[in-house]
């Protein structure tokens, strides 16, 4: 019985990170109907980030994370202003091939550059485990699910109660109108990269500190990100949420419980049978 | 009849590539374009003419390459005798996936399919009646000519001329029948054609079918070729990504657009893996990104759509230039 609530709080744990970095990926996509391929090599690059600086200069996410967000949303601009800002006036197919390419372009940048083979940190670079109420959990886990979950909720408080949030959400309902009202769209259109790619890079250090490292790493969490995405429903931070953390206890029980290498086998299932039933996502209006 | 000029023209060209080309290298190369072109080209029918980006074609590929080395390997069959099997699968995959994804907007088709093509792959590496991660072999020895097992690469090179000549036909055929209209209608705007009684999910659900079809006869092709197949070689993403960036370089939407394309791409690595060794296999897809990203930026209708462009405004330039003539004479 332990061991279950233990894999359950692992499983949320790690839904709160694929919540964090699922996110971005539904605040692009709400804001400007945009479906970045490129998400999960972000938080690739976030990993990678935090894997830098701690062989130049030793520390661990703490220092890892914040220079992760900085890099990643500086690329998000480049990325926005470079690509996304052309691709997004273009048919369906520039687009997805836009953000694809970018996929490819800084997987293999990464293969190239880092070799194929799996990175770790350290184990205990985070605390090492302890025991609350019977239950095991690493301090790494721990750490990443908690400030993955703040991340979230700010994220979530910064689009419904600042200034900037309503003005984001005026060009993601309709841009020219926001334009008529002095709102910038392509400056609103640009900090919304910043922030997705910031929380990838943020999301990225995080899951560093106990998940392998490697160029590949992100075709399977964007693939993780694009269920939590189409389960929370489109443009909602709040769907994101509750699905990140579901789909994060699905993975651990069916790893528990069938075999670790059946995890990812459940969750496409789960996707492509959602798609049948409820396109929409959990929350979303029909 | 200016029409007709130059495709005969290359379509010549193109019969007499390997008498003049002879090395095997050189013959194994132009084979692996064809091949690719034909993979391309069935992808570019739902890509392309119908403007749905499938992620997941790898899907279709490998169910024709895993039913014709199934075929020797469970029942020692040709592997002829699989690819019929690995086409009936297809349409039924591409059916249950299409159903549901084809009537959202083009984003969830492309996702789904991309889940798709890492379910299938994931569900293969581990079942062991597919070969799990080693894979599946064909004939070693050839038993009789029905194996279509050769050492040299020319018999594959007229082979898959042939074939891509018959997809290219089915495509063009497809292209001037009431669907290639609907799906152009679509294409540009899919409420509009809605609108005016085109059975929009319907036909873009019959453009996946047929594309699906074909591309499991290019993996049965391919895994005929190389002689086996396994998770990587038949079901990786990174052929659905060939597909993609071959059609979409050359141009998505065009006839010979995706051979155009494979023309390109497919020398391209096979010189670089060739040059750089194992190293190449990362920067190759450094470049193909990079590739991707430029077209999608400044040419989303490819080289040819470019060419086309170009053609016309030269055209005009001439027409000018006779009218100003035409003026001037006395």
């Amino acid at each position: 019985m332990s061991i279950l609530v233990q894999v359950i709080v692992g499983g949320l744990l790690l839904g709160a990170v694929y919540a964090l970095f699922s996110s971005g990926l539904t605040l692009i996509w709400g804001m400007m109907n945009v479906i970045n391929f490129a998400h999960g090599d972000f938080v690739m690059l976030g990993m990678y980030v935090a894997f830098v600086v701690w062989t130049l200069l030793g520390v661990g996410p703490f220092v890892g994370a914040p220079i992760a967000a900085l890099v990643l949303a500086t690329l998000g601009v480049i990325v926005y202003f470079g690509l996304i800002r052309s691709v997004m006036k273009g048919p369906m197919l520039a687009q997805i091939l836009g953000t694809f390419g970018l996929a490819l372009l800084l997987r293999y940048s990464v293969f190239w550059g880092f070799g194929a083979n799996f990175q770790t940190l350290p184990e205990n670079l985070v605390g090492g485990t302890f025991d609350v109420l019977g239950i095991r959990i690493q301090a790494s886990r721990l750490l990443a699910g908690a400030v993955a979950l703040l991340v979230t909720l700010g994220l979530h408080l910064l689009l419904t109660r600042t200034s900037l949030g309503s003005k984001m959400l005026a060009v993601a309902e309709d841009a020219t109108a926001a334009q008529l009202m002095g709102i910038r769209p392509d400056s609103m259109q640009a900090i919304a990269w910043a922030i997705a790619a910031g929380a990838t890079g943020i999301a990225g250090a995080l899951i560093a500190t106990f998940f392998y490292i490697a160029p590949t790493v992100g075709e399977t969490l964007g693939i993780v990100a694009f269920v939590t995405v189409s389960l929370g429903g489109f443009g909602s931070v709040p769907g994101a949420l509750v699905a990140g953390l579901l789909i994060g206890v699905i993975e651990s029980v069916s790893a528990y419980s069938i075999g670790a290498v059946y995890k990812d086998i459940v969750v496409y299932s789960l996707f492509l049978c959602f798609l049948w039933f409820r396109p929409q996502g959990l929350m979303g209006k029909s | 009849m200016r029409r007709l000029l130059w495709p005969s023209v290359a379509l010549a060209l193109v019969i007499a590539y390997p008498l003049w080309f002879s090395t095997p290298f050189q013959q194994r190369l132009g084979a692996l374009v064809l091949l690719y072109a034909i993979a391309a080209s069935a992808w570019n029918i739902i890509g392309g003419y119908a403007g749905q980006v499938s992620v997941g074609h790898v899907v279709f590929f490998g169910c024709g390459a895993y039913a014709a080395m199934g075929a020797y390997a469970h029942f020692g069959w040709s592997p002829l005798v699989g690819i019929p099997a690995g086409i009936v699968l297809s349409v039924a995959i591409a059916a249950v996936i299409g159903v549901p994804t084809l009537r959202l907007s083009g984003h969830y088709f492309s996702m789904a399919t991309i889940a798709l093509a890492e379910l299938v792959r994931l569900i293969v590496s581990n079942t062991d009646y597919l070969g799990a991660a080693v894979g599946l072999s064909g004939p070693t020895v050839p038993r009789n000519l029905f194996d279509l097992s050769f050492t040299s690469a020319l018999p594959y090179y007229y082979l898959f001329l042939a074939v891509l000549l018959i997809t290219l036909g089915i495509t063009w055929w497809m292209a001037e029948s009431r669907m290639g209209f609907y799906l152009r209608a679509i294409k540009d705007s899919e409420r509009a054609a809605r609108s005016l009684g085109a059975p929009a999910s319907r036909t873009k659900l019959h453009a996946f079918i047929l594309s699906a079809g074909l591309t499991s006869v290019a993996g049965a092709l391919y895994a005929m070729m190389f002689g086996f197949v396994d998770p990587e070689s038949g079901l990786g993403i990174l052929i659905s990504v060939k597909m993609l960036i071959m059609a979409a370089l050359g141009g998505a939407g065009l006839l010979f657009g995706p051979l155009v394309g494979a023309a390109i791409l497919v020398p391209l690595e096979e010189i670089s893996n060739n040059l750089l060794g194992g190293k190449g296999a990362g920067l190759t897809f450094v470049v193909y990104g990079a590739i991707i990203v430029i077209i999608a930026r400044f040419q989303p209708g490819g080289i040819l759509t470019l060419i086309k462009r170009i053609w016309a405004i030269s055209d005009k330039a001439a027409k000018a230039a006779v009218a100003e003539g035409a003026t001037h004479a006395p």
